[in-house]
């Protein structure tokens, strides 16, 4: 249905470096990334608010690249949703619906279904400044929808939002999506691209890193940004040099550390991924099954959701997440010197 | 932020001088004019024609002007040009040039001899005395104040909400009249405001192209010079208080738009 091919952008902060992807009509298709990543330029540009510097946007294969926005019939929600002040709810959603194609009674019942879909019926009347962010979110969702917009472009939907009212608004997406609107949603918001998404790309510093559907970006993630996203924090570039005797692989990490790994993937370079709640601690050089062993310094001690992250630097920084209960028993602080290990087969490579 | 009272009793105290320079002129004005005097003076048709003519002739300067200014201060809000820098100098140069010799270019631009002048004759308009050329006198000298308020005005409107109206269909057209216009009102309403009262107080570029009919600065000016201090006084009373009513009524008016 959408389709980018090599689309750049120099801009002041950045640039957005030969993007390209496709949505098929009905996706759920979410642009994850950092702030500053470039993902709200690719919706100003897919929707004709920027000018590419080079390459080509099509549209049910109609080249648009340099088609003006009134003509595109796609429709953009923004982060601060840009509700005409002047106007009162029931005027903004109608904006679309321009006098002279539809009679007065027409666009009337056109905004009163619409705004009983979204659930803001009751405050058609009311100007902008009166509402709340969840609100305010749903008239320019209506807004947008009042266009019978071919793609609806979504710039950080829930991040305005009040927590509680994330999940509702949320459904209302997955609602809209599943009566059959295509749309893009752009987040920085991992678990929120997880939830509403079937396709996934992931832009870092204006370049696609990977696409896909959610399955498969997060769980085989081929790059240390997306593997932060995760939640994977060990994860290091590596070579990896399979022995075919013994069946036991060892990578080498940039640093020099060599780790054994059971695997069966061939020798090359890849990354090295190691879940930080596999690795063991103890004060001394540990006798056990774990065929990798090192002896490091702690770095930090970070309080984190799930219980305590330690960082470990044994020449690479290594997270291993303890409970609270093992930190006070082994007496874990800044700057002692420990041991860490794990299994040959706790870890992977890709 | 805290002050200590030495410091505080110094700013106001200069602060009340400054205020006492202004009002002191006019005070002094305004206690030495009797009620009989302006009674007769509110009654004399020549002041009251006049005043008549300075109002009517700054409105129309504001009105006229508002329909190349409003776009021009769109353009130069919107849009970064090769010459903006140039152009906004060459708006605000009416402010800095003396009006007498503002008054002098409009005349050797709008006179009989001009072309533009021989143009307008040839119509039957005629610039030089005549209430059309007060009018360009006025708009010439006032016009940067409406520009340039409304170019803020513009400026304050976020680019986003007129893309969102063009991504919702709206034409260049109906995003200007229907979002940026609108959302700027209040400063364009001010600007407009602060040009008429620039108008009704032009003094030296209208005595050079239309001595006559005259304006009420004008009548002020040839009061005193004819009959003395005592005779251009109530005159001077009577134009200010109407200005005044008149400057309040607009605001008041521009005001009861802030909800907007």
């Amino acid at each position: 249905m959408l389709e980018l091919r090599g689309i750049s952008k120099q801009l002041e902060a950045f640039s957005l470096e030969n993007i390209s992807f496709s949505v098929e009509k009905g996706d759920y298709f979410v642009i994850l990334g950092e702030s500053g990543a470039g993902k709200s330029v690719i919706l100003e540009l897919i929707a004709g608010m920027e000018k590419v510097d080079s390459g080509f946007i099509y549209l049910n294969s109609k080249n648009i690249t340099h088609q003006a926005i009134q003509k595109r019939g796609i429709s953009m929600v923004f982060q601060d949703f840009s509700i005409f002040p002047h106007f009162t709810v029931a005027e903004n959603i109608g904006y679309a619906l321009k006098a002279g194609l539809f009679s007065k009674a027409e666009i009337k019942q056109r905004v009163l279904k619409l705004a009983e879909e979204m659930e803001i019926s009751n405050i058609l009347l009311r100007k902008p400044k009166t509402l709340s962010g969840g609100e305010l979110q749903r008239v320019a969702l209506a807004r947008a929808l009042a266009a019978e917009p071919q793609l609806l472009l979504l710039d950080e939907p829930l991040a305005a939002i009040d927590v509680r009212l994330q999940d509702q608004l949320r459904a209302l997406l997955r609602k809209l999506n599943r009566k059959g609107i295509t749309i893009i949603h752009v987040t920085h918001d991992f678990e929120e691209a997880i939830s509403l998404a079937n396709q996934i790309a992931v832009i870092h510093d204006g370049k696609l890193i990977c696409r896909g559907t959610p399955d498969v970006i997060f769980q085989a993630p081929n790059h240390p940004f997306l593997a932060r996203f995760a939640g994977i924090r060990n994860f290091f570039k590596a070579t990896l040099v399979y022995e075919t005797d013994t069946n036991i692989a060892t990578v080498r990490l940039g640093s020099g550390i060599k780790i054994n790994l059971a695997s069966d993937v061939a020798s090359g370079d890849g990354y090295f991924i190691l879940p930080s709640d596999e690795i063991i601690i103890t004060n001394d050089q540990p006798h056990s099954s774990a065929s990798n062993t090192l002896k490091g310094e702690i770095y930090d001690i970070i309080p984190s959701f799930k219980g305590i992250d330690i960082m470990v630097n044994c020449g690479e920084m290594f997270h291993i997440t303890i409970t609270k209960p093992s930190k006070e028993k082994l007496g874990l602080e800044i700057g002692k010197t420990i041991w860490i290990s794990w299994k040959a087969m706790n870890g992977r490579f890709i | 932020m805290q002050m200590n009272n030495s410091f505080k009793l110094l700013i106001i105290f200069l602060g009340g001088l400054l205020l006492l320079f202004i009002i002191a002129p006019l005070g002094g004005m305004f206690i030495s004019t009797t009620a009989p005097d302006l009674f007769i003076t509110i009654k004399d048709v020549e002041v009251t024609k006049s005043i008549r003519l300075t109002l009517f002739a700054s409105l129309a300067a504001t009105l006229f002007m508002a329909i190349g200014a409003i776009p021009l201060a769109y353009l130069l809000a919107r849009k970064n040009f090769f010459f903006k820098k140039l152009v906004l100098g060459i708006v605000d140069l009416p402010i800095v040039i003396p009006h007498s010799a503002a008054g002098i270019a409009l005349l050797g631009f709008l006179s009989r001899d001009s072309i533009l002048g021989k143009a307008a004759s040839s119509v039957g308009l005629n610039f030089v005395g005549n209430p059309l050329g007060i009018v360009a006198a006025m708009a010439f000298v006032s016009v940067p104040f409406l520009i340039n308020a409304a170019r803020d005005g513009f400026l304050s409107v976020p680019v986003r909400l007129e893309k969102t109206a063009m991504s919702l269909g709206a034409s260049q057209a109906r995003v200007f009249f229907t979002i940026s216009i609108p959302l700027a009102g209040r400063n364009i309403v001010s600007g407009m405001v602060m040009m008429f009262a620039r108008g009704l107080s032009e003094f030296g570029a209208i005595v050079i192209i239309a001595y006559h009919p005259m304006v009420t600065p004008v009548l002020i000016f040839e009061r005193f010079g004819s009959y003395g201090l005592h005779y251009a006084q109530p005159v001077a009373v009577t134009f200010i208080l109407i200005t005044l009513l008149f400057f309040i009524l607009l605001r008041y008016i521009s005001g009861g738009k802030k909800n907007a």
